[in-house]
Protein backbone atom coordinates (compact mmCIF):
# COMPACT_ATOMS: atom_id res chain seq x y z
CA UNK A 1 0.00 0.00 0.00
CA UNK A 2 1.50 3.38 -0.51
CA UNK A 3 1.61 6.19 1.81
CA UNK A 4 -0.80 8.27 0.75
CA UNK A 5 -3.43 5.22 0.93
CA UNK A 6 -1.93 4.80 4.13
CA UNK A 7 -2.30 8.14 5.09
CA UNK A 8 -5.60 8.59 4.20
CA UNK A 9 -6.92 5.09 5.34
CA UNK A 10 -6.38 6.84 8.90
CA UNK A 11 -8.19 10.29 8.08
CA UNK A 12 -11.10 8.24 7.22
CA UNK A 13 -11.29 6.30 10.07
CA UNK A 14 -10.65 9.48 12.35
CA UNK A 15 -7.85 7.97 13.34
CA UNK A 16 -5.35 11.28 12.81
CA UNK A 17 -5.82 14.88 12.08
CA UNK A 18 -4.01 16.33 8.81
CA UNK A 19 -2.18 18.50 11.57
CA UNK A 20 -0.93 15.64 13.14
CA UNK A 21 0.40 13.93 10.22
CA UNK A 22 2.25 17.44 9.53
CA UNK A 23 3.47 17.50 13.09
CA UNK A 24 4.59 14.07 12.46
CA UNK A 25 6.66 15.25 9.22
CA UNK A 26 7.92 18.39 10.80
CA UNK A 27 9.73 16.48 13.72
CA UNK A 28 11.34 14.35 11.27
CA UNK A 29 12.50 17.31 9.31
CA UNK A 30 14.02 18.76 12.37
CA UNK A 31 15.63 15.78 13.35
CA UNK A 32 17.17 15.16 10.18
CA UNK A 33 17.94 19.15 9.00
CA UNK A 34 21.21 19.27 11.18
CA UNK A 35 22.78 16.29 9.27
CA UNK A 36 21.46 16.68 6.10
CA UNK A 37 20.39 19.80 5.35
CA UNK A 38 17.57 18.51 2.47
CA UNK A 39 15.38 22.45 2.84
CA UNK A 40 16.56 25.77 2.51
CA UNK A 41 12.99 26.65 3.65
CA UNK A 42 10.58 25.42 6.35
CA UNK A 43 7.95 27.81 7.23
CA UNK A 44 5.65 27.52 10.30
CA UNK A 45 3.26 30.65 9.18
CA UNK A 46 2.50 29.68 6.00
CA UNK A 47 2.54 25.82 6.83
CA UNK A 48 -0.20 26.89 9.52
CA UNK A 49 -2.25 28.83 6.76
CA UNK A 50 -1.62 25.51 4.96
CA UNK A 51 -3.01 23.26 7.47
CA UNK A 52 -6.20 25.48 8.15
CA UNK A 53 -6.69 26.04 4.36
CA UNK A 54 -7.36 21.84 3.57
CA UNK A 55 -8.86 21.62 7.34
CA UNK A 56 -12.04 23.59 5.47
CA UNK A 57 -11.88 21.14 2.89
CA UNK A 58 -14.33 18.34 3.03
CA UNK A 59 -12.02 14.94 2.04
CA UNK A 60 -13.51 13.06 -0.46
CA UNK A 61 -11.91 10.60 -2.90
CA UNK A 62 -11.21 13.45 -5.58
CA UNK A 63 -8.89 15.34 -3.34
CA UNK A 64 -6.50 12.73 -4.01
CA UNK A 65 -3.34 14.56 -1.92
CA UNK A 66 -5.53 16.24 0.83
CA UNK A 67 -3.61 16.40 3.92
CA UNK A 68 -0.51 15.11 2.42
CA UNK A 69 3.13 17.08 3.14
CA UNK A 70 5.07 17.61 -0.46
CA UNK A 71 8.54 19.15 -1.06
CA UNK A 72 9.10 21.59 -3.40
CA UNK A 73 12.77 22.18 -5.55
CA UNK A 74 12.82 25.65 -4.71
CA UNK A 75 13.51 27.07 -8.02
CA UNK A 76 9.50 26.33 -8.02
CA UNK A 77 7.38 29.33 -7.14
CA UNK A 78 5.20 29.57 -4.65
CA UNK A 79 3.02 32.13 -3.87
CA UNK A 80 4.43 34.12 -0.40
CA UNK A 81 6.82 31.47 0.29
CA UNK A 82 10.67 32.37 -0.47
CA UNK A 83 11.96 31.18 -3.72
CA UNK A 84 15.79 31.31 -4.11
CA UNK A 85 16.70 28.94 -6.30
CA UNK A 86 19.84 28.59 -4.20
CA UNK A 87 21.05 31.48 -5.69
CA UNK A 88 22.33 34.41 -3.70
CA UNK A 89 20.65 36.96 -6.18
CA UNK A 90 17.39 35.51 -5.59
CA UNK A 91 17.81 35.28 -1.72
CA UNK A 92 15.05 37.63 -0.76
CA UNK A 93 12.40 36.86 -3.59
CA UNK A 94 9.10 36.31 -2.43
CA UNK A 95 6.92 35.06 -5.53
CA UNK A 96 3.78 36.94 -6.38
CA UNK A 97 2.03 33.65 -8.10
CA UNK A 98 2.35 29.76 -7.84
CA UNK A 99 3.66 27.33 -10.57
CA UNK A 100 0.80 26.05 -12.52
CA UNK A 101 2.13 22.59 -10.64
CA UNK A 102 1.77 23.99 -7.28
CA UNK A 103 -2.23 25.36 -7.96
CA UNK A 104 -2.47 21.69 -8.73
CA UNK A 105 -1.02 20.00 -5.74
CA UNK A 106 -3.19 22.54 -3.38
CA UNK A 107 -6.29 22.45 -5.41
CA UNK A 108 -5.79 18.70 -4.70
CA UNK A 109 -5.66 19.20 -0.93
CA UNK A 110 -1.63 18.88 -0.54
CA UNK A 111 0.26 20.74 2.00
CA UNK A 112 3.53 22.56 0.62
CA UNK A 113 6.38 21.76 3.59
CA UNK A 114 9.06 23.44 2.53
CA UNK A 115 11.10 24.30 -0.10
CA UNK A 116 14.24 21.75 -0.52
CA UNK A 117 18.38 22.79 -1.62
CA UNK A 118 19.69 22.37 -5.19
CA UNK A 119 22.73 23.26 -7.27
CA UNK A 120 22.47 27.20 -7.98
CA UNK A 121 19.63 27.68 -10.78
CA UNK A 122 19.28 23.30 -10.94
CA UNK A 123 23.26 24.00 -11.94
CA UNK A 124 25.15 20.85 -11.37
CA UNK A 125 24.83 16.88 -10.27
CA UNK A 126 25.71 17.06 -6.20
CA UNK A 127 23.81 19.84 -4.64
CA UNK A 128 27.15 21.07 -3.70
CA UNK A 129 26.46 24.56 -5.75
CA UNK A 130 24.02 25.87 -3.43
CA UNK A 131 25.24 29.38 -2.12
CA UNK A 132 23.37 28.07 1.13
CA UNK A 133 25.72 25.17 2.13
CA UNK A 134 25.71 21.71 0.29
CA UNK A 135 22.86 18.88 1.22
CA UNK A 136 24.25 15.60 2.65
CA UNK A 137 23.32 12.40 1.48
CA UNK A 138 21.39 10.42 4.57
CA UNK A 139 23.18 6.95 3.42
CA UNK A 140 26.57 8.74 3.94
CA UNK A 141 26.74 11.92 5.69
CA UNK A 142 30.59 12.34 3.65
CA UNK A 143 28.56 12.01 0.50
CA UNK A 144 26.84 14.16 -1.79
CA UNK A 145 23.31 13.45 -2.50
CA UNK A 146 23.49 13.99 -6.22
CA UNK A 147 21.86 17.06 -7.85
CA UNK A 148 20.65 19.26 -9.11
CA UNK A 149 17.33 18.01 -7.26
CA UNK A 150 19.03 17.00 -4.22
CA UNK A 151 17.07 18.22 -1.34
CA UNK A 152 14.11 16.89 -2.37
CA UNK A 153 15.93 13.69 -3.34
CA UNK A 154 16.59 14.07 0.87
CA UNK A 155 13.79 14.51 2.22
CA UNK A 156 12.09 11.39 0.34
CA UNK A 157 14.28 8.68 1.58
CA UNK A 158 15.10 10.54 5.37
CA UNK A 159 11.21 10.45 5.50
CA UNK A 160 11.15 14.41 5.80
CA UNK A 161 8.30 14.68 3.73
CA UNK A 162 6.69 11.77 1.41
CA UNK A 163 6.36 13.28 -1.74
CA UNK A 164 8.52 16.01 -3.49
CA UNK A 165 8.85 17.46 -6.69
CA UNK A 166 11.91 18.44 -8.30
CA UNK A 167 12.77 19.31 -12.02
CA UNK A 168 15.16 17.58 -14.37
CA UNK A 169 17.19 19.12 -17.19
CA UNK A 170 19.88 16.38 -17.33
CA UNK A 171 19.34 14.13 -15.00
CA UNK A 172 18.42 16.47 -11.57
CA UNK A 173 15.95 14.23 -10.89
CA UNK A 174 16.86 10.48 -11.90
CA UNK A 175 20.42 11.21 -10.50
CA UNK A 176 19.52 12.29 -6.68
CA UNK A 177 16.84 9.51 -6.89
CA UNK A 178 19.91 7.14 -7.67
CA UNK A 179 22.10 8.47 -5.46
CA UNK A 180 19.61 8.33 -2.52
CA UNK A 181 17.64 5.39 -2.78
CA UNK A 182 14.29 6.51 -4.26
CA UNK A 183 12.16 6.58 -6.94
CA UNK A 184 12.30 9.84 -9.17
CA UNK A 185 10.42 10.27 -12.75
CA UNK A 186 11.74 12.87 -15.28
CA UNK A 187 8.04 13.21 -17.48
CA UNK A 188 7.79 13.59 -21.52
CA UNK A 189 8.87 16.90 -22.58
CA UNK A 190 5.42 18.67 -22.76
CA UNK A 191 3.61 17.02 -20.06
CA UNK A 192 3.90 19.07 -17.14
CA UNK A 193 3.73 23.07 -17.36
CA UNK A 194 6.74 24.52 -17.01
CA UNK A 195 4.75 27.85 -15.52
CA UNK A 196 6.11 29.03 -12.55
CA UNK A 197 9.57 26.77 -13.15
CA UNK A 198 12.38 29.36 -12.63
CA UNK A 199 13.90 28.29 -16.35
CA UNK A 200 17.30 27.12 -16.96
CA UNK A 201 17.19 25.30 -20.04
CA UNK A 202 13.58 25.82 -21.96
CA UNK A 203 14.13 22.77 -24.27
CA UNK A 204 15.38 20.85 -21.77
CA UNK A 205 13.46 21.56 -18.60
CA UNK A 206 10.79 19.25 -16.85
CA UNK A 207 9.18 19.13 -13.59
CA UNK A 208 8.38 15.81 -12.20
CA UNK A 209 7.62 13.89 -9.02
CA UNK A 210 10.01 11.62 -6.42
CA UNK A 211 8.58 9.41 -3.77
CA UNK A 212 9.24 5.76 -2.05
CA UNK A 213 6.01 3.59 -3.73
CA UNK A 214 5.01 3.80 -7.31
CA UNK A 215 1.62 4.10 -6.41
CA UNK A 216 2.48 7.17 -4.68
CA UNK A 217 4.44 8.82 -7.69
CA UNK A 218 1.71 7.84 -10.14
CA UNK A 219 -0.87 9.61 -7.95
CA UNK A 220 0.90 12.83 -7.87
CA UNK A 221 1.75 12.34 -11.35
CA UNK A 222 -2.02 12.13 -12.20
CA UNK A 223 -2.58 15.55 -10.11
CA UNK A 224 0.50 17.84 -12.31
CA UNK A 225 0.78 15.74 -15.49
CA UNK A 226 -1.66 17.60 -18.53
CA UNK A 227 -2.35 20.60 -20.35
CA UNK A 228 -1.47 24.11 -19.39
CA UNK A 229 -2.30 27.25 -21.35
CA UNK A 230 -0.53 29.32 -19.47
CA UNK A 231 2.83 26.82 -20.50
CA UNK A 232 3.32 27.26 -24.86
CA UNK A 233 5.48 24.35 -24.50
CA UNK A 234 2.31 21.93 -23.15
CA UNK A 235 1.02 19.38 -25.10
CA UNK A 236 -2.55 18.97 -25.46
CA UNK A 237 -3.04 15.46 -24.38
CA UNK A 238 -5.26 13.82 -21.78
CA UNK A 239 -3.25 11.61 -19.65
CA UNK A 240 -4.34 7.95 -19.04
CA UNK A 241 -5.17 7.26 -15.35
CA UNK A 242 -1.59 5.94 -14.44
CA UNK A 243 -3.07 3.73 -11.33
CA UNK A 244 -5.12 1.63 -13.97
CA UNK A 245 -1.60 0.28 -15.61
CA UNK A 246 -0.14 -0.94 -12.12
CA UNK A 247 -0.45 -4.14 -11.38
CA UNK A 248 -0.40 -5.65 -14.67
CA UNK A 249 1.67 -7.71 -16.34
CA UNK A 250 4.81 -6.82 -18.08
CA UNK A 251 5.35 -10.39 -19.64
CA UNK A 252 6.79 -10.41 -23.12
CA UNK A 253 8.00 -6.52 -23.12
CA UNK A 254 10.60 -6.60 -25.11
CA UNK A 255 13.54 -4.11 -22.91
CA UNK A 256 16.95 -2.83 -25.27
CA UNK A 257 20.18 -2.80 -23.23
CA UNK A 258 22.10 -0.01 -24.97
CA UNK A 259 25.70 -1.20 -24.94
CA UNK A 260 27.19 1.91 -24.90
CA UNK A 261 25.24 2.40 -21.51
CA UNK A 262 26.45 -0.16 -19.88
CA UNK A 263 30.07 -0.43 -21.30
CA UNK A 264 32.62 2.23 -21.10
CA UNK A 265 32.83 4.65 -17.69
CA UNK A 266 30.08 2.36 -15.50
CA UNK A 267 31.96 1.35 -12.64
CA UNK A 268 32.04 -2.57 -11.43
CA UNK A 269 30.02 -2.15 -8.26
CA UNK A 270 27.38 -0.55 -10.16
CA UNK A 271 27.01 -3.50 -12.71
CA UNK A 272 27.22 -6.28 -10.27
CA UNK A 273 24.41 -4.59 -8.30
CA UNK A 274 22.56 -4.05 -11.56
CA UNK A 275 23.42 -7.82 -12.64
CA UNK A 276 20.56 -8.97 -9.90
CA UNK A 277 18.31 -6.74 -11.01
CA UNK A 278 18.50 -8.05 -14.53
CA UNK A 279 17.35 -10.99 -13.33
CA UNK A 280 14.39 -9.85 -11.85
CA UNK A 281 13.40 -8.15 -15.04
CA UNK A 282 14.11 -11.71 -16.68
CA UNK A 283 12.15 -13.16 -13.98
CA UNK A 284 9.20 -10.87 -14.71
CA UNK A 285 9.37 -12.31 -18.76
CA UNK A 286 10.53 -9.14 -20.14
CA UNK A 287 13.03 -10.44 -23.09
CA UNK A 288 16.31 -7.99 -22.71
CA UNK A 289 17.69 -7.33 -26.02
CA UNK A 290 21.16 -5.93 -26.70
CA UNK A 291 20.73 -2.97 -29.09
CA UNK A 292 22.91 -0.25 -29.99
CA UNK A 293 22.50 4.06 -29.51
CA UNK A 294 25.91 4.55 -32.05
CA UNK A 295 25.50 8.68 -30.92
CA UNK A 296 24.74 8.74 -27.12
CA UNK A 297 28.67 9.55 -27.06
CA UNK A 298 27.85 12.51 -28.39
CA UNK A 299 24.94 13.43 -25.57
CA UNK A 300 27.27 15.11 -23.37
CA UNK A 301 29.24 17.94 -25.23
CA UNK A 302 25.71 18.15 -27.27
CA UNK A 303 23.83 18.89 -24.01
CA UNK A 304 26.43 21.33 -22.44
CA UNK A 305 26.02 23.64 -25.33
CA UNK A 306 22.55 23.62 -25.83
CA UNK A 307 22.28 24.29 -21.99
CA UNK A 308 24.28 26.52 -21.51
CA UNK A 309 23.15 28.66 -24.50
CA UNK A 310 19.68 28.12 -23.18
CA UNK A 311 20.82 29.29 -20.01
CA UNK A 312 22.60 32.33 -21.24
CA UNK A 313 19.58 33.50 -22.43
CA UNK A 314 17.44 32.61 -20.13
CA UNK A 315 19.53 34.17 -17.12
CA UNK A 316 19.73 37.42 -18.55
CA UNK A 317 16.43 38.05 -16.94
CA UNK A 318 18.57 38.75 -13.43
CA UNK A 319 19.44 42.56 -14.14
CA UNK A 320 19.09 43.52 -10.69
CA UNK A 321 16.42 46.09 -11.38
CA UNK A 322 13.26 43.84 -11.57
CA UNK A 323 13.93 41.40 -8.68
CA UNK A 324 16.84 40.33 -7.21
CA UNK A 325 20.43 41.14 -5.95
CA UNK A 326 21.97 45.14 -6.88
CA UNK A 327 24.49 46.41 -5.67
CA UNK A 328 23.45 49.74 -5.09
CA UNK A 329 26.30 52.05 -5.53
CA UNK A 330 26.72 51.54 -9.44
CA UNK A 331 26.60 54.62 -11.48
CA UNK A 332 25.84 53.59 -14.78
CA UNK A 333 23.57 50.91 -15.84
CA UNK A 334 26.39 48.87 -17.71
CA UNK A 335 28.04 48.25 -14.35
CA UNK A 336 25.26 48.13 -12.60
CA UNK A 337 24.40 45.16 -14.10
CA UNK A 338 27.75 43.74 -14.44
CA UNK A 339 28.47 44.60 -11.26
CA UNK A 340 25.12 42.92 -9.56
CA UNK A 341 25.11 39.88 -11.98
CA UNK A 342 29.33 39.29 -10.89
CA UNK A 343 28.40 39.24 -7.23
CA UNK A 344 25.21 37.73 -7.23
CA UNK A 345 25.75 34.67 -9.16
CA UNK A 346 27.84 31.35 -8.40
CA UNK A 347 30.96 29.96 -9.99
CA UNK A 348 29.05 27.59 -11.90
CA UNK A 349 27.12 29.46 -13.16
CA UNK A 350 28.81 32.49 -14.18
CA UNK A 351 30.59 29.58 -15.82
CA UNK A 352 27.79 28.17 -17.78
CA UNK A 353 26.13 31.58 -18.72
CA UNK A 354 30.00 32.51 -20.44
CA UNK A 355 30.03 29.08 -21.82
CA UNK A 356 26.23 29.52 -23.69
CA UNK A 357 27.58 32.92 -24.77
CA UNK A 358 30.45 32.41 -26.26
CA UNK A 359 28.44 28.84 -28.17
CA UNK A 360 26.02 31.76 -29.54
CA UNK A 361 28.37 34.56 -30.19
CA UNK A 362 29.20 35.49 -34.06
CA UNK A 363 32.09 33.51 -35.31
CA UNK A 364 31.06 29.98 -32.97
CA UNK A 365 27.43 29.95 -33.25
CA UNK A 366 28.09 27.49 -36.63
CA UNK A 367 31.10 25.16 -34.52
CA UNK A 368 28.63 25.35 -31.51
CA UNK A 369 25.32 25.43 -31.14
CA UNK A 370 24.32 24.87 -34.39
CA UNK A 371 26.29 21.72 -34.45
CA UNK A 372 24.75 20.64 -31.37
CA UNK A 373 21.32 21.20 -32.42
CA UNK A 374 21.77 18.64 -35.64
CA UNK A 375 23.38 16.30 -33.19
CA UNK A 376 20.51 16.46 -30.86
CA UNK A 377 18.39 15.33 -34.19
CA UNK A 378 20.54 12.04 -34.80
CA UNK A 379 20.14 11.35 -30.75
CA UNK A 380 16.50 11.82 -31.52
CA UNK A 381 16.08 9.57 -34.25
CA UNK A 382 18.82 6.95 -32.83
CA UNK A 383 15.80 6.55 -29.84
CA UNK A 384 13.16 6.56 -32.37
CA UNK A 385 14.89 3.65 -34.38
CA UNK A 386 15.21 2.06 -30.99
CA UNK A 387 11.98 1.88 -29.91
CA UNK A 388 10.51 0.50 -33.42
CA UNK A 389 12.15 -2.58 -32.20
CA UNK A 390 11.54 -2.66 -27.70
CA UNK A 391 9.25 -1.28 -26.07
CA UNK A 392 11.48 0.44 -23.52
CA UNK A 393 15.63 0.86 -22.84
CA UNK A 394 17.29 0.14 -19.70
CA UNK A 395 20.42 1.60 -18.33
CA UNK A 396 22.43 2.26 -14.71
CA UNK A 397 20.96 6.07 -13.54
CA UNK A 398 24.41 6.97 -12.75
CA UNK A 399 27.80 5.72 -13.77
CA UNK A 400 29.44 6.15 -10.25
CA UNK A 401 28.09 5.56 -6.72
CA UNK A 402 27.61 8.62 -4.73
CA UNK A 403 30.79 10.38 -4.19
CA UNK A 404 32.28 12.55 -1.46
CA UNK A 405 32.13 15.87 -0.72
CA UNK A 406 34.54 18.35 -2.81
CA UNK A 407 35.59 15.26 -4.64
CA UNK A 408 34.59 16.96 -8.10
CA UNK A 409 33.45 20.20 -7.84
CA UNK A 410 36.94 21.55 -8.94
CA UNK A 411 36.78 19.85 -12.04
CA UNK A 412 33.58 21.02 -14.28
CA UNK A 413 34.80 18.45 -17.02
CA UNK A 414 34.52 15.46 -13.99
CA UNK A 415 31.55 16.73 -12.60
CA UNK A 416 29.67 17.33 -16.07
CA UNK A 417 30.91 13.14 -17.10
CA UNK A 418 28.69 12.64 -14.08
CA UNK A 419 25.27 12.98 -16.48
CA UNK A 420 26.41 10.90 -19.66
CA UNK A 421 23.21 8.33 -18.92
CA UNK A 422 21.16 10.94 -18.04
CA UNK A 423 21.26 13.71 -20.85
CA UNK A 424 20.51 11.83 -23.72
CA UNK A 425 16.44 11.44 -22.19
CA UNK A 426 16.12 15.49 -22.46
CA UNK A 427 17.78 15.85 -25.69
CA UNK A 428 15.39 13.18 -26.54
CA UNK A 429 11.85 14.80 -24.82
CA UNK A 430 11.39 11.02 -23.98
CA UNK A 431 10.40 10.04 -20.35
CA UNK A 432 12.34 8.01 -17.59
CA UNK A 433 12.46 6.38 -14.64
CA UNK A 434 15.09 5.63 -12.04
CA UNK A 435 14.21 3.00 -9.53
CA UNK A 436 15.83 1.88 -6.30
CA UNK A 437 17.56 -1.75 -7.51
CA UNK A 438 20.17 -2.37 -4.86
CA UNK A 439 22.79 -1.25 -2.49
CA UNK A 440 26.74 -1.32 -2.34
CA UNK A 441 28.57 -0.94 0.81
CA UNK A 442 24.83 0.87 2.34
CA UNK A 443 25.21 3.06 -0.99
CA UNK A 444 22.11 2.77 -3.27
CA UNK A 445 21.95 2.48 -6.69
CA UNK A 446 19.31 2.78 -9.04
CA UNK A 447 18.53 1.50 -12.76
CA UNK A 448 16.97 4.15 -15.31
CA UNK A 449 13.96 2.88 -17.74
CA UNK A 450 13.30 4.99 -20.43
CA UNK A 451 10.44 4.65 -22.80
CA UNK A 452 9.04 6.56 -25.60
CA UNK A 453 7.08 9.78 -25.87
CA UNK A 454 3.92 9.72 -23.47
CA UNK A 455 5.13 6.08 -21.92
CA UNK A 456 4.40 7.13 -18.58
CA UNK A 457 2.09 4.53 -18.12
CA UNK A 458 4.13 2.08 -18.95
CA UNK A 459 7.23 3.04 -17.25
CA UNK A 460 4.61 2.87 -13.99
CA UNK A 461 3.67 -0.56 -14.38
CA UNK A 462 7.28 -1.79 -15.02
CA UNK A 463 8.36 -0.20 -12.02
CA UNK A 464 5.39 -1.23 -9.92
CA UNK A 465 6.18 -4.81 -11.52
CA UNK A 466 10.12 -4.02 -10.61
CA UNK A 467 9.61 -2.97 -7.10
CA UNK A 468 7.25 -5.85 -5.96
CA UNK A 469 9.95 -8.14 -6.11
CA UNK A 470 12.56 -5.66 -5.58
CA UNK A 471 11.32 -3.75 -3.25
CA UNK A 472 13.78 -1.25 -0.82
CA UNK A 473 10.85 1.65 -0.24
CA UNK A 474 10.76 1.08 3.66
CA UNK A 475 14.68 0.37 3.53
CA UNK A 476 15.72 3.98 5.44
CA UNK A 477 19.29 5.38 6.50
CA UNK A 478 20.74 4.67 9.53
CA UNK A 479 23.61 6.91 9.76
CA UNK A 480 22.51 9.70 12.78
CA UNK A 481 21.78 7.41 15.53
CA UNK A 482 18.69 7.44 17.35
CA UNK A 483 16.93 8.25 13.96
CA UNK B 1 46.71 30.01 -26.36
CA UNK B 2 45.94 30.68 -22.47
CA UNK B 3 46.82 34.19 -23.35
CA UNK B 4 44.59 34.37 -26.35
CA UNK B 5 41.95 32.85 -24.81
CA UNK B 6 41.26 35.43 -21.76
CA UNK B 7 40.64 38.24 -24.46
CA UNK B 8 38.07 36.47 -26.21
CA UNK B 9 36.97 35.13 -22.50
CA UNK B 10 36.74 39.24 -21.47
CA UNK B 11 34.81 40.15 -24.51
CA UNK B 12 31.93 37.23 -23.85
CA UNK B 13 32.28 38.27 -19.91
CA UNK B 14 31.07 41.85 -21.28
CA UNK B 15 28.51 40.25 -24.26
CA UNK B 16 27.09 38.25 -20.65
CA UNK B 17 27.21 41.32 -18.65
CA UNK B 18 29.49 39.80 -15.83
CA UNK B 19 31.84 41.32 -13.64
CA UNK B 20 34.98 38.89 -13.45
CA UNK B 21 37.74 39.10 -11.52
CA UNK B 22 41.08 38.16 -12.23
CA UNK B 23 40.73 34.81 -10.25
CA UNK B 24 37.57 34.01 -12.32
CA UNK B 25 39.00 35.03 -15.80
CA UNK B 26 42.31 32.80 -15.14
CA UNK B 27 40.24 29.72 -13.57
CA UNK B 28 37.52 29.93 -16.23
CA UNK B 29 39.80 30.44 -19.24
CA UNK B 30 41.63 27.67 -18.40
CA UNK B 31 38.47 24.97 -17.65
CA UNK B 32 36.86 26.71 -20.29
CA UNK B 33 39.53 25.50 -22.91
CA UNK B 34 39.46 22.76 -21.41
CA UNK B 35 36.04 21.90 -21.90
CA UNK B 36 35.58 23.75 -25.33
CA UNK B 37 38.27 21.02 -26.82
CA UNK B 38 36.13 18.14 -25.16
CA UNK B 39 33.08 19.71 -27.13
CA UNK B 40 35.28 19.68 -30.69
CA UNK B 41 34.35 15.64 -30.87
CA UNK B 42 31.45 16.71 -32.14
CA UNK B 43 33.27 17.79 -35.17
CA UNK B 44 33.39 14.11 -35.92
CA UNK B 45 30.35 13.69 -37.17
CA UNK B 46 28.97 14.17 -40.39
CA UNK B 47 26.13 16.58 -39.96
CA UNK B 48 25.84 18.11 -43.75
CA UNK B 49 22.40 16.89 -44.60
CA UNK B 50 21.09 16.75 -40.88
CA UNK B 51 18.17 19.51 -39.95
CA UNK B 52 18.96 21.16 -36.54
CA UNK B 53 16.49 20.90 -33.78
CA UNK B 54 15.61 23.49 -30.83
CA UNK B 55 12.95 21.75 -29.81
CA UNK B 56 11.43 18.09 -29.54
CA UNK B 57 7.82 18.84 -29.90
CA UNK B 58 5.38 18.95 -32.90
CA UNK B 59 4.77 22.67 -31.50
CA UNK B 60 5.20 26.02 -34.18
CA UNK B 61 2.90 29.29 -32.88
CA UNK B 62 0.65 28.68 -30.23
CA UNK B 63 -2.02 31.25 -30.79
CA UNK B 64 -5.11 32.22 -28.27
CA UNK B 65 -7.43 34.70 -28.80
CA UNK B 66 -6.13 38.54 -27.75
CA UNK B 67 -8.85 38.65 -25.03
CA UNK B 68 -8.23 41.77 -22.41
CA UNK B 69 -7.83 39.86 -19.10
CA UNK B 70 -6.66 41.12 -15.25
CA UNK B 71 -3.05 41.74 -15.08
CA UNK B 72 -1.06 41.46 -11.80
CA UNK B 73 -1.04 44.50 -9.07
CA UNK B 74 1.61 47.01 -9.54
CA UNK B 75 2.25 46.63 -6.17
CA UNK B 76 3.02 43.02 -6.38
CA UNK B 77 5.50 43.25 -9.32
CA UNK B 78 7.00 46.04 -7.54
CA UNK B 79 7.87 44.30 -4.24
CA UNK B 80 10.49 42.45 -5.20
CA UNK B 81 12.71 45.38 -6.90
CA UNK B 82 15.63 46.03 -4.71
CA UNK B 83 15.50 50.00 -5.75
CA UNK B 84 11.80 51.82 -6.81
CA UNK B 85 11.11 55.18 -7.16
CA UNK B 86 7.06 56.55 -7.77
CA UNK B 87 5.88 53.65 -8.30
CA UNK B 88 8.57 52.89 -11.05
CA UNK B 89 11.94 50.49 -11.57
CA UNK B 90 14.76 52.82 -10.36
CA UNK B 91 18.11 52.31 -12.90
CA UNK B 92 20.65 54.69 -12.84
CA UNK B 93 20.76 58.04 -15.32
CA UNK B 94 20.75 56.88 -18.86
CA UNK B 95 20.63 60.79 -20.45
CA UNK B 96 22.45 62.88 -20.34
CA UNK B 97 21.82 66.26 -18.93
CA UNK B 98 21.09 68.93 -21.59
Amino acid sequence: MGIIKEIHNLYLKKEITVREVIEKYLKNIENWEPHVHAFLTVNLDYIEREIKRVEGLKFNEDLTLYGIPVAIKDNILTEGLLTTCASKILANFIPPYDAEVIRRLKEKGAIIIGKTNLDEFAMGSSTENSAFGPTKNPWDLERVPGGSSGGSAVAIATGESPLALGSDTGGSIRQPASFTGVIGLKPTYGLVSRYGLVAFASSLDQIGPFARKVEDLAIILQVIAGYDPKDSTSLPYSPPNYLDSLGKSVKGWKIGIPKEMWERGVEDSVLEVLDSALKVLRDLGVELIEISLPTVEYALPTYYLIATSEASSNLARYDGIHYGYRNKNQKDLISLYKVSRGEGFGSEVKRRIILGTYALSAGYYDAYYLKATKVRTLIRQDFESAFRKVDLIISPTSPVLPFRLGERIEDPLKMYLIDILTIPVNLAGIPAISVPAGFKDNLPIGLQFMGPFFSEDKLLQISYAFQKLMDFSEKYPNTVEGL
Amino acid sequence: MIRNFIQQLRKTAHLARLNLTEEEEELYSKQLEEILNYFQKLQELDTSNVEPMAHVLPLNNVWREDEIKESMEKELILKNAPEIENNCFKVPKIVKNI
